[in-house]
Order: C-alpha cells, then structure tokens, then sequence
C-alpha cells in the first residue's frame, strides 16, 4: 500500500510523530518531578501534612507519566540508526557523545532513583527519600540539558570539521559544541515550558476540585501553587521566548521569516502580522491583519529597521512557510492566554477570592492541556522551520534517511501509531482517572504491598481538614506507614 | 600506546552484558508470568522487580546510544539491517514497560495487562536474540550502509538464536525468583529455572555447532591451534558452572542459582566476544573501521570514568534498599 510513497517522507512522519508523541511525557515529567521536590521539600521543612498528601497525589500520577516518558524515549534512542542512518553516521561522532552523556549523567540517575522514590519512603527515611526524589528531578533536568544541546547544535553546528570520509568531526573544544549559540535560550526557554506545562495541570486540578468542592483544602493548596507559577513564571517564559527568537533571527532567519509569514523584505520596517492565510504559491500572506512596523520593533527594536524577507532566501532552502506561520501563532497565543490566567489569579488572590471566583477556576481548568499544545507547537516551530535541512545548512533531511523502502518505513510507521494511541492513551485515561479523584488526608502514596507496587487504597475523600501543625519528626513513622512496616522482619537468604 | 577503540569495544560490550543480564531477569519473569498464579504469586513475582526495571532497561539505552557514540557507522549500518526486529522489541518493550504500572491501575483489565506483559517480554527478547543471530551470521555492507535485502534476518539460525534467547532469560528470571519468593512461588520457580536451564544449555550448544558452520572465520578461531588453547577454556567453564547450577537449583540454595546462571551468561557473551572479534558488524567492519574518531572517544571516556562508578554505586544501593524476601506471610 505504501508503493510509490516516499520513504524519506515516511520517515519524517514517523519521527514527527515518534517525538511529539515522546516529548509530551518528559514535558510534563521534568516540572512534576520538581513539582515533587518542592513538595516534599516544604513538608520535611512545614511538618504540613498537606504537603506530604499532595506529594503522594502526585507521585501516583508521575509514576505513570514517567513509565509512558521511559518506553517512548527508548524508541527514540534507536530511531536515528533505524530511520535516519546516514545522519547517525555522518554526526555520531559530535552528537553521539553527547547523547551518552546523557544517558550517564541523566537517565541512570533518575532509572536508579525512581525505585527507592516510588517505592523506599520506610526502607530509607525521609532524609535518604528526600535525596532520592531530588536525584530524580535533577535526572530530568540533566536530560533536558544534554538532548536540548544535541538539537541545538543541529540546529546552529558550530566547532566542527568534516572528515574525509564525510562525518562530521569535533574540533578541539566540546564546550563550544555543548554551548552552541542557540543552546542556552533553548534549554531557558524549554525547560521553562516544562515547568509551565506542569503548573498548569496541577492548576487544573486544583480548579476542577475547587469547582466542585472550594473548601478542599488540598484543591486550594495546589491551585494556589500553580497560579503562583502561572503569574510569576510566564513572564519570564515570554521574555525567555523573546530572546530565543532574536538569537533564531540571528542564526537562522529563514525560519524567523517564516515564523512572521514575511514573503517579501520590507526595506522600512516590516509589519507584525496577527493573523492571515500564508499562501506560498502567491508568495502572499493572504487577509492579513498587521501591524505596521511592529515586527521590526519586536526584532530589531526600531519601527524602521530593514528587514529580510524570503525572497531572499533560494527556494530550494525555504522551510515551509504554513506550518510554521500557525504553529508559531498558537504557542504565542496560549502564551499570553497563560498569561492572562496568571495575571487574572493575582487580582483574585489580592482580593482575597482566589478560591470564590468560578470563572477563575472554569478558566485555569480550560488551560489545564494548554502547556501540551503550547509545547508541541513550539517545537514544530523550531523544527519544521529548520527544515529543509536537519543540519542546518549542512545536511538535508532528504539526504539523511536511512536506505530503506516505502513499505517497511510505513509499516512500521502504522504499528507505532496502533500501538502509541492504544498504549498511551490508556495511560492518559488512568492519568485522568487518578486526577479526578479529589486530593485528600492521608493520601497513600505508591504502594509496593503484597497487593501490588502501585494501588491507591482509598478513593473516598476524607474529610477535609487542616491537620494541624505536626512536624515531620512528630508524624511518628505509624502515620504514613505502609502495611508491610508493621509485618515481621524480612526473612534474609537461606544460604 | 593504549588503543581506546578497544577500550571503548569492551564498555559497549560490558554495557550489553549489564543489559543482557539485568534486564534479562525481568524478561524472563515476563515470559514466566503465565505459569504463576493469578493473584498472589503473580503479584509477587512483579513487585519482585518493580523497583529495578527501569534501571535495568537503562543498559539498553546505553547500549544503543553508546554504540552511536562510539561506532556510528556500526549503529548506522546494523539497526537498518535488524529493522524489523528493533521495532518489534522496541513495541514489546513498550508494552512489558507500561504494564508494570497500568496492571494495577485497572484490575478489571488485568489479565489484559498481564498478557501484555508476557507478549511484550516474549516479543523484545526473541528480537534481541534475533539481532544477535542476524549480527553473527553476518551483515551485508556496501560503502557506508547496509546492502543486503529485507528479510535477510529471518532464518533458520537466527530463530535458533532467539529461542536460545528465550530460554536463558528464562533461566535468569526463574533464578531471580527463587530468590526473592519463598514457599510455594520459590518451589515453583525452581522447577522452571531446571527446565530452563536444560533448554539454555541445549540451545547454547546448538547455536555453538551452527557457529561452526555460519562463518568459517569462525570455525577457524574455535578449531584450530593455538587460538583453539586460548578459547577452548569457555565452553569447559560453561559446562561447569552449569553443573554447579543444577546442584544449587536442587538443593535448597536462594540466591546461588542466580549468581551461577549471571556467571553462565558471562561466559556466553564472552563466547560471542571471541567468535566475532575484532568485527562488529561481521565480515566486513571491525571495531576500527566503525569507530568514532579519538576526540570524541577521550571525551566520552572522561564521562565513562567518572560516571560508571557512581552508577554502578547507587544502583547497588537500589538494589540493597529491595534486598530480602519480596513481601512476606503474617500480616494479611
């Protein structure tokens, strides 16, 4: 069925889909595992109980998220030999260090941490499960920094040579590899989102709770965290996007023009186009509503600035203009939609009605997915607008693609999208099945009982309390103790 | 002057073996589920490695990546070739990963899961068995990619790889269970650790003899003097270590079994090390030819140095905290 198909086009679709599929699980992962940390950081410090329950609410919802993130990542390490081999030979020797370094300094940590996280609260104590839960979050940021470093120098490759046999070689200093012009604005900017995308679910959480109960406790406690997130944390995210986007305009300006739909220079200030239809055969932004002048102003910070348009750029060089124009449109759109959440929240908690106002609520629940499309749009700006090459300016996608046919890119292509809608969306139903519980006292957390590592014991709420002020040390080990710490010492080997 | 391609040909092989056997238990306790009992047995034999799975699949990441890092073109040339089978493990994987938690998220699914577990960990291990096989019999190359046809991975020696495979992952995983269950769950993994091992041994001896004839570089290196003396001492050791396994499988030993079947498995990796050196991508690429070039093998040889004792430090520590029987009698 796929005769006559472009293999390289399957294989696009296929890592597209791969990626996008994978990138949604460490997005959420990244900020929830810091999420945790700040949880359980401000119970062993408060002695709050709440915190600890909001800790074990969480920790069942990552312990899904982070399996979902762990499966679909192994994927994506073997899909560059797989798909894309002549890129993995011709860049293995720079990016393929770094990516092991990612595998030693990252996943090995939070892999060998997440079982004592899980599972290890009465094996270890709090301070040892503290640790752990802190190794976990510092993994996932560490992940973050080496994969965004490896795309970025795809993105602006610096410090290399090329070889006679055609790889690509590193010169003498790996620091300007790892430090690529675009890296730090991307790893900002990325992990940002992360934490956004984060708050916002816990803000939606915490609203679809409120919306039904607003004197629960918990409810509050977590959607006040997150709209704190939200009014101090998206700002810097815009201002964070800002930057990123003058360093592409830099480095990559055809992707920048495309971002804008500026088919044409515009010799004397170029207009920010809102919103329009790019047309790339007419070369035309078709019902554009502009501002005149403003995207000069917002790249060059002079409303009469020259700015390029495509058609300085080879058309065999331009990425396409259509997905990049809208991808670009819908994350700055929920950016400032966030943004507006955050800023909507301060004025309620000013007014001491943070946890009365509905439309507060019905409106951070509506943005609770918001940080998924944001992010996913965000990437497919940066990366379809890199395009045609996957290095850029150096290697084109079309000529990276491993030497395999139609039929056997595609039909892998299918297995991936059956098994990933059927696998991943299950666990995102058991995702929002955990969430819709409402948070409560005496969360339990994952469970490793006879009855099995990962069971949430009671679905009725307790009633909702402020359990006072115990300290951690109070909380004598019998308050959140699992069964098996009551059952009689472990039998040690025979031998 | 020392020569860090073989260096780093040895930290891949040795992250394969830490792969082979690490999470080659938790397949293996996949590809048993079935045999135990719904419920209690079954539940135990999964809390057994709830808390280690995820680390142990990490060897496997580092396999894969390292393998990129450190020989590109054996990473660009092999996974084209295995294609199919990388797929499947990777989607058998996907299923045996999330299993672990969806099982218990949905007991009314559970049999569902349960199943996903055993096919995902049925499906990955005769993959990588498969891989193994198809890289020995050997891997057509032309320039700088793989040349050879779709279907050049399925035949009659590379499915006797796999079930070889099969069956020593089994070993591995019965092994496991003998050690963390007692009663009942113990008397039965022991009674699958001897079929699975008589099965290991009987296809560890027939992938031997094929190797004989798959390759003649091969029967070149395992029949003839002097490489013959340095080589022969392998199979002596297998078949030793394998007798004092079925000892330890018959008399009332815990973790003993384990640790012989690792030291088993040590002596087959170490047996394919010799049959396909100095290749990695038999007959026409060696370890040299696939290497990354030495700036990027110093690097990653600094981050290897400082990295690898602390990984293998905090996953001993995991292991520790888990140590003991896996949930016990008395407070139900």
């Amino acid at each position: 069925m796929f005769e006559g198909t472009d293999a390289i086009l399957l294989a696009r679709i296929q890592f597209a889909f791969t990626v996008s599929f994978h990138f949604i699980f460490p997005a959420f992962s990244i900020g929830l595992a810091s999420y945790l940390a700040v949880l359980e950081g401000l119970w062993l410090k408060t002695g709050k109980p709440v915190y600890m329950d909001l800790f074990k609410y969480w920790l069942k919802i990552f312990a899904i998220a982070f399996a979902m993130g762990v499966v679909s990542g192994i994927v994506m390490s073997y899909q560059f030999g797989t798909n894309w081999s002549v890129f993995s030979d011709v860049a293995g020797p720079v990016i393929g260090p770094l990516m092991a370094y990612e595998v030693l300094t990252a996943f090995f940590l939070e892999a060998g941490f997440l079982g004592v996280m899980l599972f290890g609260m009465n094996r270890v104590g709090k301070k040892l499960h503290y640790v752990a839960t802190l190794m976990v979050a510092g993994g996932t940021f560490i992940s973050a920094f080496w994969i965004l470093s490896v795309n970025s120098w795809m993105q602006t490759p610096v410090g290399y040579e090329i070889g006679a046999n055609g790889q690509f070689l590193p010169g003498d200093s790996w620091m300007e590899i790892i430090f690529n012009p675009s890296f730090p604005y991307r790893l900002f900017h990325t992990v940002l989102a992360a934490y956004l995308t984060t708050a916002f679910v816990v803000g939606g959480v915490g609203a679809w709770h409120l919306l039904k109960d607003r004197t629960n406790g918990h409810a509050r406690k977590m959607f006040s965290m997150a709209m704190w997130m939200a009014a101090l944390v998206v700002p810097v995210q815009i201002f964070a996007g800002d930057l990123h986007g003058l360093n592409t305009l830099e480095h990559q300006p055809q992707k920048v023009m495309a971002m804008e739909g500026h088919y044409q220079s515009h010799p004397d200030g170029a207009p920010l186009i809102l919103f329009g239809i790019p047309d790339s055969d007419a070369r035309e932004v078709k019902y554009a509503v502009e501002i005149p002048k403003a995207s000069s102003l917002i790249l060059k910070h002079d409303a009469d600035a020259p700015l390029d348009g495509l058609d300085t750029i080879p058309d065999d060089e331009e990425p396409p203009v259509g997905i990049v124009f809208w991808s670009f449109r819908i994350m700055v759109g929920l950016g400032f939609a966030m943004l507006g959440v955050g800023l909507w929240s301060l004025i309620a908690r000013w007014r001491g009605k943070l946890y009365d106002w509905p439309w507060l609520h019905k409106a951070a629940l509506v943005m609770g997915p918001s940080g998924f499309v944001a992010v996913i749009a965000g990437w497919i700006t940066t990366e379809v607008g890199r395009q045609p090459y996957v290095i850029f300016n150096l290697l084109r996608t079309a000529d990276a693609a491993s030497p395999l046919d139609a039929p056997a890119v595609g039909a892998s292509l299918i297995a991936f999208v059956v098994v990933y809608f059927a696998v991943f969306g299950t666990g995102t139903w058991y995702i929002l099945k955990l969430m819709s519980q409402p948070p409560h006292a005496r969360e339990t957390g994952v469970k490793r009982g006879d009855t099995g590592p990962i069971r949430t014991a009671g679905i009725t709420p307790g009633p909702t309390q402020d359990p006072g002020n115990l300290s951690p040390d109070s909380l004598s080990s019998i308050e959140y103790v699992e069964p098996q710490d009551i059952e009689p010492a472990r039998k040690e080997d025979g031998e | 002057m020392i020569d860090l391609t073989v260096i780093w040909a040895f930290i891949i092989a040795f992250a394969i073996f830490a792969y082979v056997v690490m999470d080659g238990f938790d397949l293996g306790i996949g590809i048993l589920f079935p045999t135990f009992a719904p419920g209690r047995e079954r539940d135990r034999a999964m809390n057994s490695i709830a808390p280690v799975w995820d680390g142990n699949e990490t060897w496997l990441v580092l396999g894969g990546g390292g393998l990129f890092a450190a020989f590109p073109l054996a990473y660009a040339i092999i996974l084209p070739a295995t294609y199919p089978l990388i797929i499947a493990m990777l989607l058998g994987l996907v299923f045996r990963g999330v299993a672990f938690e969806y099982r218990w998220r949905d007991p009314s699914h559970r049999r569902f899961w349960d199943a996903a577990f055993t096919g995902g960990s049925l499906i990955a291990t005769m993959a990588q068995g498969m891989i193994l096989g198809a890289l020995l019999q050997g891997i057509e190359i032309d320039g700088r990619a793989y040349a050879g046809s779709w279907w050049d991975w399925l035949t009659p020696y590379t499915l006797l790889t796999g079930l070889g495979t099969v069956a020593g992952y089994a070993l591995l995983g019965a092994t496991w269970l003998v050690w963390k269950l007692d009663g009942e769950g113990q008397a039965h993994a022991r009674k699958l650790g001897k079929i699975a091992a008589l099965a290991t041994l009987a296809l560890m001896a027939g992938v031997s003899l094929l190797n004989l004839f798959v390759r003649p570089e091969y029967s070149d290196r395992w029949l003839t003097a002097p490489e013959l003396y340095w080589v022969a001492p392998i199979p002596i050791a297998t078949l030793i270590v394998a007798g004092f396994m079925w000892h330890a499988l018959s008399r009332d030993r815990h973790s003993k079994p384990f640790w012989l079947a690792l030291l088993l498995f040590f002596f087959g990796t170490a047996g394919v090390g010799v049959t396909i050196w100095p290749y990695v991508a038999p007959p026409d690429l060696t370890i040299w030819e696939a290497a990354a070039p030495v700036r990027s093998q110093v690097f990653m040889l600094v981050g290897v140095a400082i990295t690898m004792p602390l990984i293998i430090a905090y996953t001993a520590w995991a292991y520790w905290v888990f140590r003991g029987k896996v949930g016990d009698e008395g407070y139900h």
